[in-house]
């Protein structure tokens, strides 16, 4: 770990990325960018996933003779997969779902859409 | 009947999913024959999980390894950890179980004639059932990256059926807000996870418990997992998408996004007392949950008050009984780690906190029902202008009434039964917090005669002079509701001891969850 990249940089850029995601979807009232701010909390997440399992100089885990050396960890590999799969149906969902929302009230302004309050 | 019983965990799961994507095929031979598919595979999801309920209140928890040469073989030859997918059902798991399928099946019912006149019913059904799906594995599973999954399954299915009917702008918001929060609470969840497996290198929640140390780590993933579960089971104050999103859902589906939303709920038991249990500081964290209980309680029924929108002012009720059930667990974590109080009163509070689950389960669901039934034959949800409801529809207004009571925790009901459980023990544990529960449970009751008085009774008012009954189906669907409530309300003991008893236990003996897992060695 003393050559090539520290670390610690994935870390930080997760920090990054789920802190401006956060910040996106607390403070930004267009619809399209909420959906933008989750999609980034998504890939902050992934992102986290996949550091986890990153071991410096290992080989891809799919031989069954192994080579000699460490081998990356396989299991956040696959939950990355998977998180990225069920990430892209709820972006897909939302969309539509923006799509109505926009065909009833000519807006993607989330104040001026909004009908439910109290 | 044995082959069944063993292999009923995953069949109960994989049932209803096999259904879900069968639905449009038969449905394009004929819309009977795709009725009679989704009834037919809920009822037989409904008999397994009686049929397995009965043995593990018999033989204890059961353990199903997928792909295993015998199912109980949680750890393959060779390993030391648990590397293969297992679904573990004890107690706790199999009593939401119960609460969730039956509740679909009547919501489901229900939703025959209520659907008649939508567009776009087989994906109705799909998503229906794939709700059911992820509830059910959400309750069932041992491992908390499939947690994830099957949260995600289920916050997807309720969202599009929360928007279904897209053409009420209302609707798609309120299905928008809650794939939102969903996404976000999804996120939180999956990241705890990503920590405690960089931690531990596991996801097997026995597994886990079992190696578990409460570090600073631990302390942030615990934080992360509770944010993320009491976003999903609408705690105030992150509660702020439940009254927008019952209040638009189709009747059918806002008692199974209660439902599933009571499912977080058991997700939070279970981080806290199966994964955590006695690590964890159990003082701190069990006040921070009854807090949230009793904010819950006390914000939902005061906003609830104000509500002239009857599904709204229903939806704020909901939160404020999911307080009731906190609370009542809540004080139970307290003295988890002092075997004297648990024994005097925290076993006490938490059979009435999740007691209340199931019964709140029942006239919650049917209160919601009652309430779209006048929208139904209306057209509006507005309490100030409905009337004399009473004389056109007699069944409903007999159902509303006993749902009515029931929640207000009049005796006899069942609602009395379990908040009764909740005020003499909290009592013992913390008066002021039993006297907030009674006075909540007392605006209660305000608020719902409140709903009988501009709906049911007074002059019929012209514009609905013609309103009829409903029809049978949906009938049929509350009818299952209120006899569950009569059978809760004339058998309390019965069910407490044979039902909420194991689902206590389940969540205080840890040990017994963990060495399901690792007990289990070839």
């Amino acid at each position: 770990m003393t050559q090539g990249i520290p670390f610690n940089i994935p870390f930080l850029a997760v920090a990054a990325l789920v802190g401006i995601a956060l910040y996106i979807i607390m403070s930004k009232r267009n619809l399209i960018k909420l959906v933008m701010g989750i999609a980034i909390l998504e890939a902050g997440v992934n992102l986290f996933l996949i550091t986890l399992g990153y071991r410096e100089g290992g080989v891809a885990p799919i031989y069954t003779d192994v080579p000699a050396g460490v081998m990356v960890l396989p299991v956040p590999q696959a939950l990355t997969l998977t998180s990225i799969v069920i990430g892209v149906s709820i972006l897909a969902l939302m969309l539509s779902m923006i799509v109505h929302t926009y065909r009833h009230t000519g807006t993607l302004d989330s104040e001026a859409s909004r009908k439910l309050k109290g | 009947m044995d082959t069944l019983v063993t292999h009923s965990p995953i069949l109960i799961i994989a049932i209803p999913l096999l259904a879900a994507f069968l639905t449009p095929l038969v449905g394009r031979v004929s819309p009977k024959a795709r009725e009679a598919l989704v009834i037919a595979s809920l009822a037989f999801a409904e008999f397994l999980v009686i049929i397995l309920a009965k043995d593990i209140y018999a033989n204890g928890l059961h353990v199903y390894t997928l792909g295993a040469s015998l199912p109980e073989l949680a750890i393959p030859k060779g390993y030391i950890i648990p590397v293969r997918i297992i679904l573990e059902v004890d107690g706790i798991s199999i009593f939401m179980g119960i609460i969730s399928v039956t509740v679909s099946l009547a919501a489901a019912i229900y939703s025959l004639h209520f659907m008649k006149e939508e567009t776009g019913q087989d994906r109705f059904y799909t998503l229906l059932l794939l709700l059911v799906t992820g509830m059910l594995g959400f309750e069932f599973t041992g491992d908390l990256f499939n947690m994830f999954v099957f949260l995600e399954i289920l916050s997807i299915s309720g969202a599009a059926l929360a928007a279904f009917r897209v053409r009420f702008a209302d609707a798609v918001e309120g299905g928008f807000k809650y794939i939102v929060i969903s996404a976000v609470g999804a996120l939180i969840i999956l990241f705890a996870v990503g920590l405690l497996y960089a931690q531990y290198n596991l996801l097997n929640i026995a597994a886990l418990a079992d190696v578990m140390q409460y570090g600073t780590v631990e302390k942030i993933a615990l934080a992360l997992l509770t944010i993320g579960f009491i976003i999903k089971l609408a705690g105030v104050p992150l509660h702020m998408w439940a009254p927008d999103t019952y209040a638009v859902a189709p009747a059918g589906i806002t008692p199974m996004i209660y439902v599933a939303s009571q499912a977080c709920m058991y997700g939070l038991y279970r981080v806290c007392f199966t994964l955590y249990g006695i690590t964890l500081d159990q003082l701190t964290v069990g006040w921070i949950v009854i807090i949230i209980g009793v904010l819950s309680m006390f914000v939902g029924v005061t906003m609830a008050v104000i509500q002239t929108d009857v599904k709204r002012l229903m939806a704020y009720h909901a939160i404020s009984q999911s307080g009731y059930m906190l609370l009542g667990v809540g004080v139970g974590l307290a003295v988890l780690g002092d075997p004297e109080a648990l024994a005097a009163y925290g076993r006490q509070a938490m059979n009435g906190g999740i007691f209340h689950i199931i019964n709140n389960a029942w006239y919650k669901g049917l209160l919601f029902l009652t309430g779209e039934t006048l929208f139904f034959r209306l057209g509006t949800r507005d309490l100030n202008r409905m009337g004399g409801m009473g004389r056109n529809m007699k069944f409903t207004s007999i159902a509303f009434i006993i749902g009515a009571l029931a929640i207000s925790g009049i005796p006899p009901f069942n609602g009395f039964t379990s908040k009764w459980l909740i005020y003499e023990s909290v009592y013992q544990f913390n008066p002021i917090l039993a006297v907030i529960a009674m006075l909540v449970s007392l605006i209660t009751l305000a608020s719902f005669t409140k709903v009988f008085q501009s709906a049911f009774t007074g002059p019929r008012l012209p514009q609905y002079q013609d309103v009829k009954e409903v029809p049978k189906s949906m009938l049929v669907g509350m009818a299952i509701l209120v006899a569950a409530i009569i059978f809760f309300s004339l058998f309390p003991g019965l069910i407490v001891d044979n039902i909420v008893s194991p689902a206590t236990d389940a969540l205080i003996n840890q040990a017994t969850y963990i060495n399901g897992v690792t007990g289990a060695v070839p």
